[in-house]
């Protein structure tokens, strides 16, 4: 029997003894009513009050954070857009450098095509005509009529043989002279050609310089607009980070890609190195294990090339000497070029043990003897896996590259996702602060609906004393008075 | 905070690398297989032969694996037929494993001419079974009784005793029925049931009577 049957009148009959039950409870529920509400307001207060100053702590270390996100989001940018201006000055001043330096020789190599092409042009110049006394002279024998006499005629025709061959010779130079003239112009034809070129590439200079400018005016004025601590550069910024974030994020999902068939290329042949049968959990095998550090091992000489070299700045090299850098950098490059050769043996010793495991278990399924084919083409996969293993720790370095703009763009993603949690967090104690409160302010409109009968008589009573003329004064009653009312108020 | 980054993967790897240094045997498995030769299961020899290569293909490197035949009297080292601990090298292992066959082949060969012993002691070769396995040092252990797990003793031996297969796995292949089964099959599963309650008795991890064949895959799925 439980604990509730045992309360039952009738036992077989609980509404009736339920509804006795009440029945015999009503007064003192009655009495009890001022106590018992402020019991359960109070109930209501405790449960909501943590609550809402769990809320109001939530929000003020979301705007706390918010504002150092702020701050460290300023603070990335200007590094970055400092980084990109420094570049672009490094690059700019190269560009200077290099064409300032060679613009002596270009002017002089210019100068000299120049001259070159001045004096061709000389040379090429007009061959003066015939001087006009020939032309006279001409005109002349021409004006002399034929009168017969043949000792005239031979006269005339002598001279006509002797103009024809003299206008043939002069010609024939004339014609000479133009032909040289041409050569002349031709030979100068590279000239102009080379000048032309060498002006285009001042032009494109020229052009570089000014891209370069305009990059460096738009990042001085981001920066500018960074320093100004303007609105829309945070948004701006944040916006920024976001992508780096989601764009670094996906090719680094892309390098696992590359990373996990790198790892299954190498975890098998590994076993030969170090145990197949041992393992280190239950199901991870100690080869796996190494093979796995052969690759992360892979990916930090990637790291530490990358850094080195320049592309990444990850870790505080700034206090090492420029030797160092280098012979760090050599050493990493080293090491790499080290565990690709160990990878491309790994990929033949892969293909031996698969072979050989294949051919077994052929031999002890029907006891048969399994030839390896020795063409050329049986060795593609052989060779696939060979190339794989070398080009992949190389791909692998890259990885470096996103990662830097993952942890950096991580920050500012994280720090506002947090920020978005606490105001979350903050909404919901809020909510249920409030919750409790009502939820206090339901229990005591319930309570007086439970004894609503004691309370109609009460009411009953106080109307029917203030009607009687010679009642005395009214005695203070709880119930609907003024302290529920008060307390309801200050609830 | 760069630092902090890359500081992760650097004390994975060297956790890796420390987990690393020391073999874990716990994960290496050993199998007994127990081939009954008496009488006319002989014949089922090389059903025997097939289930060992089998297993062996099963196996990876660092495993052990052992034949041994019941006959009138089990308990020795003589009737081990073959035993091997494959090496970690896989090159190595495969190679274990490939003379290892020839052994069994040549077992399976010479007791298919020779008639089968007049009793069996199943018992006897349990006992051997657990010294063996208890010496490989092994995590997973297992015993192929390939019997029709009618125990016929001879008079002077003694096996009514409690046994120690502490953790050891029990896997009864291909039991066969008796012509007696047949007539009343109550004595086969009340001969299977004895047997379970003996090797449960005694500490056994687990025991499976397997008649199929075609599905030995089931018994021997990897660890994991």
């Amino acid at each position: 029997m439980s604990f509730l049957e045992s309360l039952l009148i009738w036992p077989d009959r609980p509404a009736p003894s339920l509804l006795v039950l009440f029945v015999i409870l009503l007064p003192f529920l009655y009495v009890a009513r001022e106590p018992m509400q402020v019991l359960l307001r109070r109930l209501a207060r405790a449960l909501a009050n943590p609550l809402r100053l769990g809320a109001h702590w939530l929000a003020d270390a979301a705007s706390r954070m918010q504002a150092r996100n702020r701050e460290v989001l300023l603070a990335n940018g200007t590094r970055d857009v400092r980084l990109t201006i420094e570049r672009e000055f490094e690059r700019v001043t190269t560009l200077v450098q290099r064409d300032l330096e060679g613009y002596p020789a270009l002017q002089r190599r210019l100068m000299d095509e120049i001259t070159r092409i001045e004096e061709d042009y000389r040379r090429s110049g007009e061959v003066p005509p015939p001087p006009p006394e020939w032309v006279k002279a001409v005109d002349a024998v021409a004006k002399i009529r034929a009168s017969g006499d043949g000792v005239v005629e031979h006269i005339l025709s002598e001279i006509r043989d002797s103009i024809d061959s003299i206008y043939r010779k002069v010609l024939a130079e004339y014609r000479g002279a133009y032909q040289q003239r041409h050569h002349i112009l031709k030979r100068v034809l590279p000239f102009w050609r080379a000048c032309a070129q060498t002006l285009v590439q001042v032009e494109r200079n020229i052009n570089g310089l000014h891209a370069s400018a305009d990059k460096i005016d738009r990042n001085v004025d981001r920066l500018e607009g960074i320093l100004a601590n303007r609105k829309d550069t945070e948004s701006v910024l944040t916006a920024s980070a976001t992508t780096q974030f989601l764009v670094s994020g996906l090719v680094m999902l892309i390098a696992a890609g590359g990373a996990y068939v790198n790892f299954k290329l190498i975890a098998l042949p590994m076993s030969a190195m170090v145990g197949g049968g041992d393992y280190v959990t239950a199901t991870l095998r100690a080869s796996e294990v190494a093979a796995l550090v052969i690759i992360l091992f892979e990916a930090l000489m990637g790291l530490f090339l990358m850094e080195t070299l320049r592309f990444t700045s990850l870790f505080p090299l700034g206090n090492i000497t420029e030797r160092m850098r280098r012979w760090l950098m050599w050493v990493s490059l080293a090491i790499l070029l080290v565990l690709a050769g160990v990878e491309v043996a790994l990929a033949v010793m892969r293909d031996q043990i698969v072979a050989a495991d294949v051919a077994l278990k052929q031999a002890l399924v029907d006891g048969s003897v399994v030839v390896p084919e020795n063409g050329w083409v049986t060795r593609i996969p052989t060779f696939g896996q060979m190339i794989l293993g070398f080009t992949l720790p190389f791909a692998l370095a890259f990885v470096a590259i996103p990662l830097e703009y993952f942890v950096h763009s991580s920050r500012a993603v994280g720090g506002a996702l947090m920020v978005l949690l606490m105001r979350a967090g903050a909404f919901l104690l809020r909510l249920g602060a409030n919750l409790c409160r009502e939820a206090g302010r339901l229990a005591v409109v319930f309570y007086d609906v439970l004894i609503f009968a004691p309370l109609a008589i009460e009411r009953w009573v106080q109307k029917a004393r203030k009607q009687a003329p010679s009642a005395p004064k009214e005695r203070p009653m709880h119930g609907f008075g003024k302290t529920s009312a008060r307390t309801e108020e200050a609830l | 905070m760069n630092l902090r980054v890359l500081l992760w993967p650097a004390l994975l790897m060297l956790a890796a690398a420390l987990a690393g240094c020391g073999p874990n045997t716990s994960q290496r498995q050993a199998v007994y297989v127990l081939i009954d030769t008496s009488g006319t299961y002989a014949k089922e020899v090389a059903k025997a032969r097939a289930v060992v290569n089998y297993v062996l293909g099963t196996l990876e490197p660092g495993d052990a694996l052992a034949v041994a035949r019941v006959k009138s009297r089990s308990f020795s080292e003589k009737d081990i037929v073959a035993k091997v601990t494959l090496s970690t090298d896989p090159l190595q292992a495969n190679a274990q494993k490939r003379t290892f066959s020839e052994q069994i082949d040549k077992f399976a060969k010479t007791t298919e001419v020779k008639s089968g012993s007049r009793y069996t002691d199943i018992t006897g070769g349990l006992i051997q079974a657990a010294e063996f396995l208890a010496e490989t040092g092994a995590g997973q252990r297992t015993v192929v009784i390939f019997s029709d797990m009618q125990e016929d003793l001879d008079n002077g031996a003694v096996r009514d005793f409690p046994i120690k297969l502490d953790g050891i796995r029990i896997v009864a292949l291909n039991v066969t029925k008796l012509d007696a089964d047949n007539v009343d099959p109550r004595r086969y599963l009340g001969r299977l049931e004895w047997w379970e309650k003996r090797t449960r008795s005694a500490g056994a991890a687990d025991w499976r009577v397997v008649n199929d064949m075609e599905h030995l895959d089931r018994i021997f799925a990897r660890r994991g």
